[in-house]
């Protein structure tokens, strides 16, 4: 939230209840804003998401940042469901700590979420579900019969379907947001459907944005607007269509999976995306059966893909080895959730990384990308597209469900410069070919190619001399161990060594990797204002990792590594394990959580500084913190959102 | 490559393999001296290493069966593809000289099916046993029938485990003492006639492996067809369970009983012959007591998963006005806007 408050702004409150004078009330909304957090709470049903998704896009339409999360029940219909709109004129990093406003469809969703609304922040409930306690004066509060005034504008057929759109018209004129814009957005989404659809959203819309919100708040916001120069178009979608078009953009035209939350949304797109592009994605039926074909289409000469979630990642371990063993490439994405087994199918958590680097028999080596941003999604698609080619090695993109499920606004892509051409080299191979020459990085020959000696090459799991054929010789087993490894020896010497945000030396440094790139860098933004001598650097490659880390690490007195698994029973995370080992530096530490949600900005600081720091924005030092594995109960109680089981 | 091209070429890759595949040595021998004409498919071409069978091992004929195909039918050398997954006959593709992989247990049926799918000029064998192909592999072996990806399936049945030494397989019958089973096997076997009728599968057939020409014809009719095309051929292992198919051995004083199929020649004896597009007619051939009955038990046109993908692919390009690849993705990064 902009830092500044203006203190003119006065609320009134519901006519059930007694007016709150103006002075009882701390910390106003100020008119002109530069950032806020908005967070939709009720059941997964009611279409919060789009509402959400409606607001990302005005955003990055409208040259701001943008940045969302949201949590989705596991179960089938039903259930607690929350989306979380953080838009800024400034840079966004994480999806926000607290909500500045915040919606709440039913009385489990205030109660629920209120503990996230930020002292003097607005809450905006729909007063024919709602109860909210009025003698808690840290809020102000907006009641609105939601339920009843959207049935009424919508003739009372469609029963309280369209409270969302309703909800979208009350916050356009709360925020003063560009209401033709919004409804562009809001029609296009419908486009192709029955033009009632967009009809009756339009009246919801309208019946919202018409309400009297000044007989409840007097004044209304307006997002301050700082147009981007030179910058490009922004797009706004989410990570798991960012790994999609990114794998389209590296000449990915093939590829098998297995439905499974929260990879599905992938597959999905790329069922009906590759077509468009000459290309076949399979729906398998199982996931051996997914990273089998894969590996089919990828020795054929289209380099594939499969994906799943760890439970399916599991399962298609042996087929990775053979990958790696037989030098096929394929990309593999984990869009990880929280484990082991189901786990936790709709939360996130980073407990996958040894699994991506370790997780199949014998050494196997592989690649081990993450991506930290929405916008990276889309990138480091197309980064593992061209490792695995080049290495013709399995890649894994390690994504996760706060990715998956984040809506970001990201400079457009210069899509002219990125297409990869997905055709095989068929050009016919001279004599003396050998496939798994020990000399030098090899790639496989594919099917249809003509060899001019006679002599044709075949892939196998099995261990096998330079011209493929099955030994148990010592020697060429661990010559070829060494030269499938050397492959990613060769890779971490073109890596590029991660850029250090803040403090370039200096007392701490945090490390991470994947999805905690915002709130660690929030965290060191934070701290830095706040007088410590705090970097940030965050890992793309994890395995291999890039030369030349040792350098930035003795600039630093502690490394503190800070990622979403458990502590381990040696103390460390799963980065920081991988970490102290390649560096035998006693000065790595970890900082770790294992709730299922996404690092708060807070909580990284209490983990990296216990008991020091304390006056951070929105920061009440009563509230505990988790740190190296040390949770507080009642602070995971606090902020569990109730699970089906999936 | 300017993003025209890319996207013209995506679009031909299945209306005109040429653009992804060699021309023939005639053609090229104009273009690139270097590239010699192509030369007469011999047995000698397609051998490769010698086999590490058992010595009198079934599987010799199968391969012997397979080089005589190949060289009657004198396929381009690097369209054929042998893939196999785990076990003594899935050592198979090591013994061709062709392109090929050896692949994991179980496992090589969606490995063919990505090949099969993504390059419809190539000619995709499979190869393997019992345990790969009906126990491991047996979800794999129901999909790639249901769905009729275009493949060549050859099944070398003998009843047992070999490549770990005699333990119970799905096929093992009651009573075969192998080692997991000391007082003989109490699991009721999988009959692969039902299972795959059962599946889907679009022609089914069953040989032996002391017959080398109706291997060969059932392996030219199963390359023939399109679809999913599976043979299974009882194949002895001499090893852990001899002579157990020689009640279907003419030479060992057997009766290897052909299916005879409906000419539709109009006469009375046609009515007595089997319709291989009968399914319950099948179904009801596979029911008969071992050794039962050789031949192709069923046959049917449905449509490939490889032609339907096409007609999805041909229907999305016609759609999209064939843009190139670029603009297409452009067109939806637009929409992202």
């Amino acid at each position: 939230m902009g830092e500044p408050a203006n203190p003119d702004l006065t609320a009134v409150q519901p006519p059930a209840s007694a007016p709150t004078p103006a002075a009882e009330r701390a910390d106003l909304r100020p008119e002109n804003i530069q950032d806020a957090v908005i967070r939709l709470a009720g059941n997964s049903q009611d279409g919060i998401q789009s509402a959400g998704a409606f607001l990302a896009r005005l955003a990055g339409r409208s040259d701001q940042d943008v940045m969302t999360y949201m949590t989705i029940p596991a179960t089938i219909s039903g259930g607690p469901s929350l989306f979380q709109v953080r838009i800024g004129t400034g840079e966004v990093l994480s999806s926000g700590d607290e909500a500045d406003f915040l919606v709440a469809f039913y009385q489990h969703s205030y109660q629920d979420n209120i503990d996230f609304l930020k002292e003097g922040g607005v809450l905006l409930y729909d007063s024919d579900n709602v109860e909210p306690n009025l003698d808690d004066k840290r809020f102000v509060y907006v009641g609105v019969p939601i339920t009843g005034l959207t049935v009424e504008a919508l003739g009372g057929t469609a029963k309280d379907k369209g409270k969302n759109i309703f909800v979208l018209g009350l916050i356009a004129k709360i925020f003063n947001l560009d209401v033709e814009k919004l409804k562009k957005v809001i029609t296009e989404k419908f486009a192709g459907k029955d033009v009632s659809i967009v009809n009756t959203a339009m009246m919801a819309f309208q019946a919202g944005y018409a309400f009297p919100v000044g007989k409840v708040l007097t004044h209304r916001y307006q997002f301050e607007h700082i147009p981007k120069t030179g910058g490009r178009a922004q797009i706004t979608m989410d990570g798991n269509q960012a790994i999609a078009y990114g794998l389209i953009a590296g000449g990915v035209r093939y590829g098998a999976g297995y439905p499974i939350t929260p990879w599905s949304s992938i597959m999905e797109i790329l069922r009906s995306e590759f077509p468009k592009y000459g290309g076949i994605f399979v729906q398998a039926e199982d996931e051996l059966g997914a990273v089998s074909l894969a590996l089919g289409f990828s020795y054929s000469g289209y380099l594939a893909v499969t994906g799943s979630a760890g439970p399916g990642i599991s399962l298609k371990s042996e087929a990775i080895g053979w990958a790696s063993m037989a030098e096929i490439p394929i990309i593999v994405c984990n869009i990880q959730r929280g484990g082991p087994s189901t786990g936790l199918p709709t939360n996130v958590e980073q407990s996958d990384l040894h699994q991506a680097i370790f997780g199949s028999h014998g050494d196997s080596p592989r690649v081990v990308l993450a991506a930290s941003t929405v916008e990276d999604c889309f990138y480091i698609a197309i980064e593992a597209a061209r490792i695995a080619r080049k290495y013709s090695t399995p890649v894994l993109i390690l994504s996760d469900t706060s990715l998956a499920t984040r809506i970001e606004a990201f400079d457009e892509p210069d899509l002219s410069k990125l297409m990869v051409d997905p055709k095989p080299d068929l050009t016919p191979r001279e004599g003396g070919f050998k496939p798994y020459d020990l000399d030098r990085i090899t790639q496989h020959v594919p099917p249809g190619t003509r060899m001019l000696d006679g002599k044709y090459p075949l892939v196998t799991g099995l261990e096998h001399d330079e011209h493929g054929h099955p030994t148990g010789s010592p020697k060429l087993h661990m010559a070829m161990t060494a030269k499938r490894r050397k492959k990613l020896q060769k890779l971490a010497e073109e890596i590029p060594v991660p850029e250090v945000y803040g403090d370039q030396k200096g007392d701490t440094l945090l490390v991470g990797w994947g999805s905690t790139y915002g709130p660690i860098h929030d965290a060191a933004k934070m701290a830095r204002e706040h007088g410590e001598k705090i970097g940030a650097l965050h890992l793309r490659h994890i395995h291999p990792l890039p030369n030349g880390l040792e350098k930035i690490f003795a600039k630093f007195k502690r490394i503190v590594v800070v990622e979403m698994n458990d502590q381990g029973v040696y103390g460390f995370g799963q980065l920081a394990t991988i970490l102290r080992a390649r560096f035998c530096e006693p000065k790595i530490e970890s900082v770790t959580k294992t709730d299922g949600l996404t690092f708060r900005v807070r909580e990284i600081l209490q983990g990296v500084f216990p008991g020091k720091f304390v006056s951070a924005r929105g920061y009440s030092p009563n509230r505990s913190v988790s740190s190296n594995g040390e949770q507080d109960i009642g602070l995971a109680r606090a902020e569990s959102i109730s699970q089906g089981v999936g | 490559m300017s993003s025209e091209d890319r996207g013209q070429k995506t679009e031909n890759r299945f209306s005109n393999m040429s653009e992804t595949t060699i021309p023939t040595g005639t053609v090229e021998a104009g273009v690139s001296p270097a590239i010699p004409p192509r030369e007469k498919l011999t047995k000698k071409a397609v051998t490769a290493d010698h086999p590490t069978w058992c010595p009198g091992c079934g599987d010799f004929a199968v391969l012997a069966s397979f080089y005589k195909v190949l060289e009657k039918r004198q396929l381009d050398h690097e369209k054929i593809v042998t893939l196999a997954g785990i076990g003594c006959s899935s050592r198979f593709p090591y013994f061709v000289n062709g392109h090929g992989a050896h692949f994991i247990h179980g496992r090589a049926v969606p490995l063919a099916s990505g090949i099969s799918l993504a390059r419809p000029d190539l000619h995709v064998f499979l190869f393997g046993g019992d345990g790969d192909g009906f126990s491991i592999g047996g979800n794999h072996l129901d999909h790639g029938a249901r769905k009729n990806i275009n493949m060549t399936y050859f099944i070398m049945d003998n009843f047992v485990y070999g490549l770990t030494k005699k333990q119970t397989s799905p096929t093992s019958p009651i009573g075969f003492k192998s080692k997991t089973d000391p007082t003989g096997a109490i699991d009721q076997p999988v009959n692969p006639m039902k299972k795959l009728i059962a599946g889907g599968a679009t022609f089914i057939a069953r040989t032996h492996a002391a017959n080398v020409v109706h291997m060969m014809q059932l392996i030219e009719r199963a390359m023939d067809h399109q679809g999913f095309s599976v043979i299974e051929c009882l194949s002895e292992c001499v090893e852990f369970f001899p002579d157990v198919f020689d009640p279907a051995n003419p030479k060992k004083g057997g009766s290897f009983e052909l299916i005879q199929e409906k000419k539709w020649d109009n006469t009375p004896e046609d009515e007595l012959r089997h319709d291989v597009t009968d399914e319950l007619a099948a179904y009801k051939l596979a029911q008969l007591p071992f050794p039962g009955v050789f031949g192709v038990f069923y046959q049917s046109d449905r449509p490939t998963k490889n032609a339907l993908e096409k007609k999805w692919i041909e229907s999305s390009r016609e759609k999209t006005g064939n843009a190139s690849d670029l603009q297409l993705l452009q067109k939806t990064f637009d929409r992202m806007k």
